[in-house]
């Protein structure tokens, strides 16, 4: 068992949670995700780790209520008790001095940036963070992600708060003005990593994305979770999730997370406490 | 004297048509009375040779002689002197190339079902043996909780050793639980028998993926003085034909584990779904393709189809699993090879096409090579594809464990005698040494490792001293 040491709302059907997990906190390194399972007969889900504190043995875990799970997840309160929690799984992000490093966090993603950002920060990189939401109210992490961050630009897509658009628009900003880059990373919706890769891909700039197809075990033990990199087919809980964007069929992994629509929406519907 | 039955007792089992449709176990198993009289078909031989082909060698003459007397209880103690999962076992064993095939009575006759009496043994005998506390000799990990891991935990518990367990999946069992379906191996023997095994003093901790969570170092760090490598089959393989990635394809191991592990098949009153589709085609000619094929039937599928690239003769399933998946209906398509999975136009699973292949030249063995027939093509008209054509070799343990020496393959290199590996003071077992294999080589490997950790234990403890 593993206990919810602490639990906050970030903004509407986005929470936050800390989780006693020593032997996972100990050795979890900025991009390794974690698969937790409520309890019978939950199934299993990959969440990024967003935060981790060694010395309390805590892992942080930022989620936005979608399905039936994320929404049970989310009416646990500080004090319950989460049955199952893997990790950490999946290769760490790499992290080195290239220069300047742009990181792109939309939505939820801005939260598995963090622990990235904070790393990049700390190797000596120039650390500009780009990070989006819909709007003023949806914006998570600002204030920690700005503390490790030598620049911060927020985007919300109307306007409400930071600059109007999606999280891009400042990225072609700085690539059309030749601000020097040296490496961008970008988490989020698949469609917002396609984009940043596409546009990063045309004036050469490296870029690392972070993957999220469904998962089952985490372990490399079933390649659901396979992806197609240069043509290749990879796992992305073993081989990722973090890849090369410019090489990513981000087309497939959108077709392949739309498997389950229906069962999704069938879970939902049975699920009478999880309803809004 | 009476005469020896010539024929063994049949066991009942599901109707075809019905159990096509349920998950319950096929094999009902031996009425006591049933049991008894197949036991008295033994005939006792003084060099058992029955028991030099059982992989744990089980004092097979004795545990049917206490099923003679009808009793089931001592049968059991006799059996799990050697073997903790005799549930296990007695269903899903390929007897008839082990004990079985050694059996004198074989040789004019049939022989005695010893796998049946394994069976009957679990499930009419009761495990009276009493709760023990954790022993006081060295600490000892095991790396996974599959047949293998919980074998060596048992052997070791039993004369003293203070086991821990290391599963990466919430339950333990392994391939018992995630790949071996319900209806031949129902979940309950399996919890029953991992609970009897946790009763010798096994510590089993659930969700800790070696390799992650620790590496082979730390637990050596932590005091374990041996560690024990079983984390079993590993990735799955894919055939690298076109349409691979479309939706509606899975790998047998992702499949069974959504319908075993995660109980798919009572969706929505269990959260992980499975698509369930009308027409499906399992690849492979194994006991997964086997486990594959009748999951699928079971989910509602109208027409499955077993594509198998040579024919009958040379399935590696066992021929038991085989018979109950023609009975239920499952299509074999032997001699059939598949090259492309079609796409329907929105990246889902139209059709798989295949090539015919005849028989080539043969090996040493006997075993002969599927070649394809020119022009051949055709399409199986499908809208699910699993695919149960075999593992590679996860490499977590290895790559995080540098002078850990693996094969070209990527398993590990292990003594085949002792599970010895390069690095001292770490041995490995089961399919991750081996590649797929079979429950019982797991186990019998682990057996022998058992022995051999023992051994290199005192031999340490005496070093020091």
């Amino acid at each position: 068992m593993y206990k919810i040491i602490s639990r906050r709302e970030l903004a509407p059907s986005v929470k936050f949670i800390e989780v006693e997990a020593r032997d996972i906190a100990a050795k979890v390194q900025p991009g390794q995700f974690v698969i937790l399972r409520l309890a019978e007969p939950g199934e299993r889900i990959p969440l990024t780790v967003a935060d981790f504190n060694r010395s309390t043995g805590t892992i942080s875990i930022i989620f936005q209520e979608i399905g039936k799970t994320t929404r049970e997840l989310g009416l646990l309160k500080a004090g319950d008790s989460i049955t199952n929690v893997v990790g950490p799984l999946g290769q760490p992000t790499h992290i080195n001095k290239v220069g300047t490093v742009v990181c792109v966090g939309g939505g939820v993603g801005t939260a598995s940036m963090y622990p990235i950002a904070r790393a990049l920060k700390e190797a000596g990189n120039k650390v500009i963070t780009i990070i989006g939401a819909r709007s003023k109210d949806y914006i998570i992490w600002e204030k920690e992600i700005g503390a490790i961050s030598d620049t911060l630009i927020v985007t919300t897509d109307d306007g409400s708060a930071g600059e109007k658009g999606l999280v891009i628009k400042p990225l072609e900003e700085m690539i059309r003005k030749k601000e020097k880059i040296d490496q961008v990373i970008a988490i989020g919706p698949v469609i917002m990593m396609k984009a940043v890769s596409h546009l990063t891909k045309s004036c050469s700039i490296k870029t690392i994305v972070s993957l999220n197809p469904i998962m089952l075990d985490g372990t490399g033990m079933c390649g659901v979770c396979r992806v197609e990199v240069n043509n290749e087919t990879k796992f992305a809980c073993f081989h990722g999730p973090d890849f090369d964007g410019h090489l990513v069929n981000f087309d497939l992994l959108m077709h392949r997370l739309k498997t389950y629509p229906e069962e999704e929406k069938i879970s939902l519907e049975k699920c009478e406490h999880c309803r809004k | 004297m009476t005469q020896i039955n010539p024929k063994q007792t049949p066991m009942s089992k599901q109707e075809p048509q019905v159990r096509a449709k349920n998950f319950n176990e096929v094999g009902l198993g031996y009425t006591k009375e049933e049991a008894i009289a197949e036991a008295k078909r033994c005939l006792k031989c003084k060099k058992a040779l029955c028991v030099s082909g059982c992989p744990v060698n089980i004092d097979i003459p004795v545990f049917i002689a206490a099923i003679m007397e009808g009793d089931f209880d001592k049968a059991l103690q006799v059996i799990k002197a050697k073997n903790s999962l005799p549930g296990v076992c007695g269903r899903v064993c390929p007897q008839e190339d082990q004990c079985e095939k050694k059996c004198i009575l074989g040789v004019k006759n049939e022989p005695v079902s010893i796998g049946r009496l394994e069976r009957a043994a679990a499930d009419f005998g009761k495990d009276n043996a009493p709760v023990s506390v954790k022993g006081d000799k060295e600490k000892v990990a095991v790396v996974g909780a599959g047949p293998a891991g919980l074998t060596i935990a048992g052997d070791l518990a039993r004369i003293g050793y203070q086991v821990t367990v290391f599963e990466a999946l919430h339950k333990p069992g392994g391939v018992l639980v995630y790949g071996i379906p319900e209806f031949r191996l129902p979940k309950a023997i399996v919890d029953q028998e991992v609970e009897s095994i946790k009763k010798l003093g096994v510590e089993l901790r659930v969700d800790q993926l070696i390799g992650r969570t620790f590496i082979i170092d730390d637990l050596k760090k932590e005091g374990y003085k041996a560690v024990f490598i079983a984390s079993g089959a590993g990735f799955p393989k894919f055939m690298n034909i076109p349409g691979e990635n479309l939706n509606g394809v899975y790998s047998a191991n992702e499949f069974l584990t959504r319908v075993n592990l995660m109980k798919a098949y009572l969706f929505p009153g269990y959260d992980t779904p499975i698509k369930k589709a009308r027409k499906v085609a399992v690849i492979g000619g194994g006991n997964v393709a086997m486990d594959s094929a009748r999951t699928a039937l079971r989910l509602g599928a109208e027409k499955v189809f077993n594509v198998y690239r040579r024919s009958r003769k040379e399935m590696p399933a066992r021929v038991e699993e085989v018979e109950n998946a023609i009975e239920e209906g499952i299509q074999m398509e032997f001699l059939v090879n598949p090259i492309r999975i079609l796409d329907d136009g929105q990246g889902w699973v139209k059709g798989l096409e295949c090539l015919r292949m005849e028989l080539g030249a043969c090996d040493e063995s006997g075993r002969c090579r599927p070649v394809p027939i020119k022009g051949s093509e055709f399409i199986l008209d499908v809208e699910q594809v699993i695919i149960a054509i075999g593992t590679a070799a996860n490499p977590l343990i290895s790559a995080t464990t540098p002078d850990l020496k693996i094969n070209k393959w990527g398993y590990i290199e292990a003594e085949e005698a002792t599970g010895q590996t390069s690095k001292v003071g770490v041995f490995a077992g089961g399919d991750i040494v081996t590649g797929s294999a079979t429950v019982i080589s797991a186990m019998g490997a682990a057996r022998k490792s058992a022995e051999a950790i023992a051994e290199y234990l005192e031999k340490s403890k005496n070093e020091k001293q």
